[in-house]
C-alpha cells in the first residue's frame, strides 16, 4: 500500500524537480543547438516511459495487492501483445535514435570553410596555436620538446615559423566563424570541454583528434579538462573568449608567433657561443 | 577488433544453432509430466570433463583471438617495422605438430588398449613438446641478442607476449600430460584391459588440448610470419 | 558440446547421476575452510564479497564529504581522492558485484535450482573461491604498501595509469593489475564449473525452457564472462608489461612533466578498446543475473507465473550477445574514428528493445497477480523504478550524438550507479531476503528489513537522481571539488551537501540490515522448508538447510516447469516442479 504511494511520488517529484529545479544546462553558445534539440526529445520520450511504467506498477499494487481470497490470473503469455510493445518500443527508439545520428553526422563532417585552432594538452594546462599567416600549421613532434619549444613543433618545418603560439592566456575565437580544433596531448589524456559549447574530444598523445564548431554567442567561458589526467585534474582550468571579429584580430595582433618566441633563444645561443 | 568478433560471430552462430536444438522455442506451461514426452532430451551423453575442456577452449581461444586482434591493430600504425623471423621457429613448428601427431597416436593405441603405444606415445609427445619449448627460447634469445626486444620496438614486444602466451598454454598441457604418463607407468604390463582403458579419456583430452595449441599455433604463426598480411589487408579494406 | 542426442521418441534411458563421487568432507578444516561443497564456498564468495563491498562503501562515504565539504577531511587531497575513486568502483564492479551474483548466488543457487547434488567438478570450485579471496587481499594490500594503491580511475586508462604524478604510481598500479588477473583466473576456474554443471548436472525433466530464469540470467552472464573476461587479462598484461619492463604496448612518445620518456609507438585507444570489450559485457553480467533473480521474485510474491517466459529467455540471449557489439559507446569522444559513431549508436539502442520487453513483462506479471508486498517483493519494485530511471538515461549516453555533450560528466556517475549500483544491489538484497530462510532456515526480521528497504530505497534514489542534473549542467566527473565554475550556480553546493547527507544515511541503514542478517541467524522465526510457496527445486530439499549432497537418497524428477502458479484447477496456488502431474487435471 504505502508502495504504491511512494512510486506515484517518484514519479510525481522527479517530474516536478525536472520543471522546477534551477539545476539545467548552461545557456549554449555555440551552433550545436541541435545536440539540445536531440537531448529533449530523448527527455520527452524517455520521461513519458518512464512515468508510464511506474505509474502502471502503482496502480497493480493498489489494485492487485493480497487480499483473502484473492487468486491470480493465469496468462503465461500474449504473443500479440508483446509484438506490439517491442514494435512500439522501436518506434520511440527510433524516434531517438533518427535525429541523433543526423546531428552525429553534421557533427563529424568539418565545414571546408572552417578556420584551424590546435589546442594542446599536458599536465596541467592548455597552450594553443594558430596557423598564422600561411593559414597552414607546421608540422610537430614530441621528439622537439624543449622548454625553448614547449609545443614540440619542428624546428626546419617553413610553415612552422609563423604559427602563433599562444601559453598562459585565454583562446579567442571570432564570433559566427567555423572552427575545427585540432587537439593534440603531449602527455596523457585530456579532453578540451566548453560546457556551452556543447562539444568535446579526448586528446590523445600521438594523435591528432578533432571536433569543430561555430561560436554563436560572445562572452568568456570556462574550459575544463573532461578526462581525468591524474592529481591536476580538476584544476586544468582553461577559458575561451568569443569575440566579434575586429576585437579577435586586435588580439591576434599582440600574439607572439613562434619564430619570434624562438629569436631570444636563438639570439641567447649566439651569445654563448661568442663567450 | 575484427578477428576477436568474428570469432564471437562464430561462437553466437553456435550458441543460436545448440539452443535451437533444445526447444528454445517451445512453450514449456503446456508440457506437463514424463519427461520423455516433453521434449526432453538427456544432458550431453559424454564425460563432462571432455565438456569441460570444451568450454576451457572456448575461453582460451577467446584469449588468443584478443591477442591477435590486438596485434592486427597494432600492425595498422605507420611505424610498425616487422622482425626477421628466426629460422628456429620452423623447426619449433615441427616439433609442435610431431607432438601432436604422436598424442595422435597414442589415443588410437589406447582406444586398442595397447598399453606399450600408449606409453611411447605419450613419451614421444612429451619430449617433443619441450624441444618445441626450447626452441622457442632460442628464438628469443636470437631476437634479444639482435636488440629487437628493446622497449621501443613494439613488434619485438608482440613477439614475446604472444609465444611467451601460448608456451604458458603449453606448460599447464605438460602438467597435464605428465600425470597421465605417470599414471600409464604406474599400470603393470599385461593388466586388465579396465586398467588401460581408464586412461583414454585423459590420453584423449590431452590429444584434444594440443592439436588446439597447434592450430593456435599456426595462427599466430602465419600472422608473425606476415603470411596473413594480405587477408589483413583486405579486411581492413572491408571495414574501412 | 555437439551431439546433442534429440526427439528420441519413448522413454529417455537417463544417465545414473548417482555413481557421480561425492566429495566427503573429512574434518573442520574440508568442511568449512577448504569446502568443496559449493553451498559452503557460495556463502564464503558471498561473505567476502559484502565485506570488501563494505570497504568500497565506506571509500563512497569519504568521496562524497570531500565534495559536500571540501576541506573538511583534512586528510583527503586530490592524491588521497583518486585512490578512492579508483578502489571505489573496482571494488563495486568486480570484487562485489560480479563476485556476488556469480560465485555467491550461482554456487548456491545453480545445483539447488537444478537438481544436482553439486558442482561437475567441486576440486576447481574450491580452487575458484581460493584464488578470488586471494585477489581479495591483494587488492587490500594495495592500501599498505608505499605510495598506496593506484588513482588512476577504474578504467585504469593508458598512459596516466602508469605514469608519475598518477597516485599509486610506485607499486599500486601493479598490485591493481596483479588482482585482477588473478580474479580473472580464479573466475574462470568457477565460470567453467557453473556453465558445465548448467550444461551437464540437470536432474531428470528439467530441460532448458524448464528452469528458472535465475539459471538462465546466471548462465549466460557466466558465458558473457568467461568470453569477456579475457579482454581484461590481456589488457592487464600488456599493461603489466609496459609498466614493468617498458614495453610500448599502450604508451606513445610522451613528454611529461618535461621529460621526454623513452616510451615510443603505442596505442592507448588500443587499451580502451580491450578494457570496454571486456567493460561492456561486464555491465550486462551483472545486470543479467538480476534480470533472472527478479523474474523469480516478482513472480514468486505476486503468486502468478512470469509473463512471457519465452521472451523473457530470448531476451537474455539476445541482450547477452548484443552486448558484444556495442562496446565503443564508452568511447565516443575517446578520438576514435567517427565513423563508428554510427554503427555502436545504432547497436546501443538495439539493445533497448529486448531489455524493455523484459520491463514490461516483469510489469505485467504484477497486472492480474496476487501481490504480497512482501520483502523481496518491495525490493523487486524498487529495483524495476531504479532500473527503468537508469535505463532510460542510458538512452541518453547511448545516442552518440547526445554523449558528447554528457560523456565524462556527472551525468554518466548518475546513470551507471542507476542502472548498475543501485539497481543490482537492490536485487541482491530482495535475493538475501528471499533466500536467506533456505540458506538458513530462520526468516530475516520484517520489521529491521522494512526500514532497511524504505531508507535504502528512497535514500538511494534521492542521492542519484538530482546527480543527473548536476551532471547536465555540465560538471566533470572525477573532480575532487568543484572550485569556481561560471556556469555552475552557487546552489549546486547546498544539492551536493543534500546528496553527501542522504549518502551518509543510505550507508549507515546497510548496518541495519548486517544486524539483521547476524541476529536472524540465532532469533529469527524458523522459517520450514518453504516459507514462500515457491513452485522451484531449492525449496523442495528434504532439510532446510540443504544437507550436504542436497536431495538425500533420491534426485528430483522435474514434471513441470517453474512458474506453476494459481494454476487454474489446482488446490494450493503453487505447484512444484517435482510434483508428478495430477492424473485428474489430465
Amino acid at each position: 500500500m504505502a508502495i504504491a504511494i511512494a512510486l506515484a511520488l517518484i514519479v510525481v517529484g522527479s517530474v516536478v524537480f525536472h520543471f522546477v529545479s534551477p539545476w539545467w544546462w548552461t545557456p549554449i553558445a555555440s551552433n550545436w543547438g541541435y545536440i539540445d534539440d536531440t537531448l529533449i526529445i530523448t527527455f520527452w520520450i524517455t520521461g513519458v516511459v518512464f512515468a508510464a511504467v511506474v505509474l502502471f506498477m502503482a496502480y497493480c499494487v493498489l489494485r492487485f495487492r493480497h487480499r483473502e481470497g484473492n487468486r491470480a490470473a493465469y496468462e503465461p503469455e500474449n504473443k500479440r501483445l508483446e509484438w506490439w510493445l517491442a514494435i512500439g518500443t522501436g518506434i520511440g527508439v527510433a524516434a531517438m535514435l533518427a535525429p541523433g545520428l543526423v546531428v552525429w553526422h553534421r557533427f563529424v563532417t568539418v565545414p571546408t570553410d572552417a578556420a584551424t585552432v590546435e589546442i594542446v594538452g599536458q599536465q596541467w594546462q592548455w597552450s594553443y596555436r594558430l596557423p598564422g599567416a600561411d593559414g597552414r600549421l607546421g608540422a610537430t613532434d614530441v621528439a622537439h620538446v624543449t622548454p625553448e619549444n614547449p609545443l614540440g613543433l619542428a624546428p626546419n618545418d617553413p610553415h612552422g615559423q609563423d604559427d602563433v603560439i599562444i601559453q598562459g592566456d585565454q583562446l579567442h575565437l571570432p564570433l559566427g566563424k567555423p572552427v575545427k580544433m585540432l587537439l593534440r596531448s603531449l602527455d596523457v589524456l585530456h579532453n578540451f570541454y566548453v560546457p556551452e559549447f556543447r562539444a568535446k574530444m579526448d586528446m590523445i598523445p600521438g594523435v591528432v583528434t578533432y571536433y569543430w564548431l561555430t561560436p554563436t554567442r560572445t562572452g568568456t567561458f570556462d574550459a575544463l579538462c573532461a578526462e581525468l589526467c591524474s592529481i591536476g585534474h580538476a584544476f586544468m582550468r582553461g577559458g575561451v573568449v568569443v569575440e566579434p571579429e575586429s576585437g579577435y584580430q586586435a588580439w591576434l595582433q599582440q600574439q607572439k608567433t613562434f619564430a619570434q618566441l624562438q629569436a631570444p633563444s636563438r639570439a641567447q645561443a649566439r651569445n654563448d657561443v661568442r663567450d | 577488433m575484427v578477428v576477436i568478433l568474428s570469432f564471437m560471430v562464430v561462437l553466437a552462430g553456435f550458441a543460436g544453432w545448440w539452443l535451437l536444438r533444445q526447444g528454445i522455442a517451445s512453450k514449456p506451461w503446456l508440457e506437463v509430466g514424463i519427461p520423455a514426452d516433453a521434449g526432453w532430451t538427456a544432458p550431453l551423453p559424454r564425460p563432462t570433463a571432455r565438456l569441460g575442456l570444451a568450454a576451457f577452449l572456448v575461453v582460451a581461444g577467446s584469449l588468443f583471438a584478443l591477442l591477435v586482434s590486438a596485434y592486427v591493430m597494432r600492425m595498422g600504425m605507420t611505424d610498425w617495422r616487422p622482425l626477421p623471423m628466426p629460422v628456429v621457429l620452423w623447426f619449433s613448428t615441427g616439433l609442435l605438430a610431431l607432438s601432436s601427431v604422436a598424442l595422435h597416436t597414442t589415443v588410437i593405441a589406447a582406444r586398442r588398449g595397447e598399453l606399450d603405444g600408449i606409453r611411447s606415445g605419450l613419451l614421444a609427445a612429451g619430449v617433443s613438446a619441450l624441444a618445441f619449448l626450447a626452441g622457442q627460447l632460442l628464438a628469443w634469445r636470437e631476437l634479444a641478442e639482435a636488440g629487437y626486444f628493446a622497449a621501443s620496438n613494439p613488434a619485438g614486444a608482440f613477439f614475446g607476449l604472444v609465444t611467451a602466451i601460448h608456451g604458458l598454454h603449453m606448460l599447464g598441457g605438460l602438467v597435464a600430460l605428465w600425470r597421465i604418463t605417470a599414471r600409464a607407468c604406474a599400470i603393470p604390463m599385461g593388466s586388465a584391459p579396465q586398467a588401460v582403458g581408464a586412461l583414454r579419456l585423459g590420453v584423449e583430452l590431452c590429444a584434444t588440448y594440443w592439436h588446439f595449441l597447434l592450430l593456435v599455433w599456426l595462427v599466430l604463426f602465419s600472422l608473425l610470419m606476415r603470411w596473413a598480411d594480405e587477408l589483413i589487408e583486405i579486411c581492413r579494406g572491408l571495414v574501412t | 558440446m555437439a551431439d546433442v542426442t534429440h526427439g528420441v521418441a519413448g522413454p529417455v534411458p537417463m544417465p545414473d547421476h548417482d555413481d557421480v563421487e561425492l566429495y566427503h568432507p573429512k574434518s573442520w578444516i574440508t568442511r568449512y575452510v577448504f569446502s568443496q561443497d559449493a553451498k559452503v564456498i557460495a556463502i564464503q564468495y558471498s561473505m567476502t564479497a559484502l565485506a570488501i563491498g563494505l570497504v568500497a562503501l565506506v571509500l563512497s562515504w569519504l568521496m562524497r564529504m570531500q565534495l559536500a565539504f571540501p576541506g573538511f577531511l583534512t586528510f583527503i587531497d586530490a592524491n588521497f581522492y583518486y585512490q578512492l575513486i579508483t578502489m571505489h568502483g573496482m571494488i563495486m564492479v568486480i570484487y562485489l558485484l560480479t563476485a556476488l551474483f556469480l560465485g555467491g548466488f550461482g554456487n548456491y543457487l545453480i545445483p539447488l535450482m537444478l537438481g544436482a547434488r553439486d558442482m561437475v567438478f567441486p576440486y576447481v570450485n574450491m580452487l575458484s573461491f581460493w584464488i578470488y579471496f586471494l585477489a581479495v587481499l591483494v587488492l587490500v594490500g594495495g592500501f599498505f604498501v608505499a605510495g598506496g594503491p593506484t588513482g588512476a580511475g577504474w578504467t585504469l586508462y593508458p598512459p596516466q595509469a602508469i605514469l608519475a604524478n598518477t597516485p599509486g604510481q610506485q607499486s599500486g598500479i601493479i598490485i591493481m593489475l596483479v588482482s585482477l588477473m588473478l580474479f580473472i583466473i580464479g573466475f574462470t576456474m568457477g565460470g567453467l564449473n557453473y556453465v558445465v554443471t548448467v550444461l551437464q548436472g540437470r536432474c531428470k525433466g528439467m530441460t532448458l525452457m524448464r528452469m528458472p530464469l535465475t539459471i538462465w540470467g546466471i548462465f549466460t552472464a557466466t558465458v558473457m564472462a568467461l568470453l569477456a573476461f579475457p579482454a581484461l587479462f590481456v589488457g592487464a598484461v600488456m599493461m603489466l608489461l609496459d609498466r614493468l619492463i617498458g614495453t610500448s604496448f599502450f604508451m606513445p612518445s610522451i613528454v611529461a612533466m618535461g621529460e621526454r620518456l623513452a616510451y615510443k609507438g603505442g596505442s592507448p585507444i588500443l587499451f580502451q578498446h580491450l578494457f570496454w570489450f571486456f567493460g561492456h559485457p561486464e555491465v550486462y553480467i551483472v545486470a543479467l543475473p538480476a534480470f533472472g533473480i527478479v523474474s523469480d521474485l516478482i513472480s514468486t510474491h505476486a503468486r502468478k507465473n512470469i509473463f512471457g517466459y519465452r521472451m523473457m529467455v530470448w531476451a537474455l540471449v539476445g541482450i547477452g550477445a548484443l552486448s558484444f557489439v556495442v562496446w565503443a559507446h564508452h568511447m565516443y569522444v575517446s578520438g576514435m574514428h567517427p565513423a563508428f559513431g554510427f554503427f555502436f549508436a545504432t547497436t546501443t539502442l538495439i539493445i533497448a528493445i529486448p531489455t524493455a520487453i523484459k520491463v514490461y513483462n516483469w510489469v505485467l506479471t504484477l497486472w492480474r497477480g496476487d501481490i504480497h508486498l512482501t520483502l523481496p517483493m518491495l525490493f523487486a519494485l524498487a529495483f524495476i523504478v531504479t532500473f527503468v530511471n537508469g535505463g532510460l538515461t542510458g538512452l541518453f549516453l547511448g545516442n552518440v550524438v547526445v554523449d558528447v555533450p554528457l560523456s565524462d560528466t556527472m551525468f554518466v556517475v548518475a546513470h551507471f550507479h542507476m542502472v548498475m549500483g543501485v539497481a543490482p544491489i537492490l536485487v541482491i538484497f530482495g535475493a538475501i531476503y528471499h533466500w536467506y530462510p533456505k540458506i538458513t532456515g530462520r526468516m530475516l526480521d520484517d520489521t529491521l528489513g522494512k526500514l532497511h528497504f524504505w531508507i535504502t530505497f528512497l535514500g538511494a534514489y534521492a542521492i542519484f537522481f538530482p546527480m543527473h542534473y548536476i551532471g547536465l549542467m555540465g560538471v566533470p566527473r572525477r573532480y575532487h571539488e568543484m572550485g569556481e565554475m561560471a556556469f555552475v550556480p552557487p546552489s549546486t553546493v547546498d544539492l551536493n551537501i543534500f546528496i553527501t547527507v542522504v549518502a551518509l544515511i543510505v550507508g549507515a541503514a546497510q548496518l541495519v540490515f548486517l544486524f539483521n542478517l547476524i541476529w536472524s541467524l540465532r532469533r529469527g522465526r524458523p522459517a520450514g522448508g518453504n516459507p514462500w510457496r515457491a513452485t522451484t527445486l531449492e525449496w523442495q530439499t528434504p532439510q532446510t538447510p540443504p544437507a550436504h549432497g542436497n536431495w538425500g537418497k533420491e534426485l528430483p524428477v522435474v514434471y513441470r516447469w517453474a512458474y506453476d502458479y494459481s494454476v487454474p484447477g489446482a488446490a494450493q496456488d503453487f505447484l512444484p516442479q517435482n510434483q508428478p502431474p495430477d492424473p485428474r487435471l489430465a
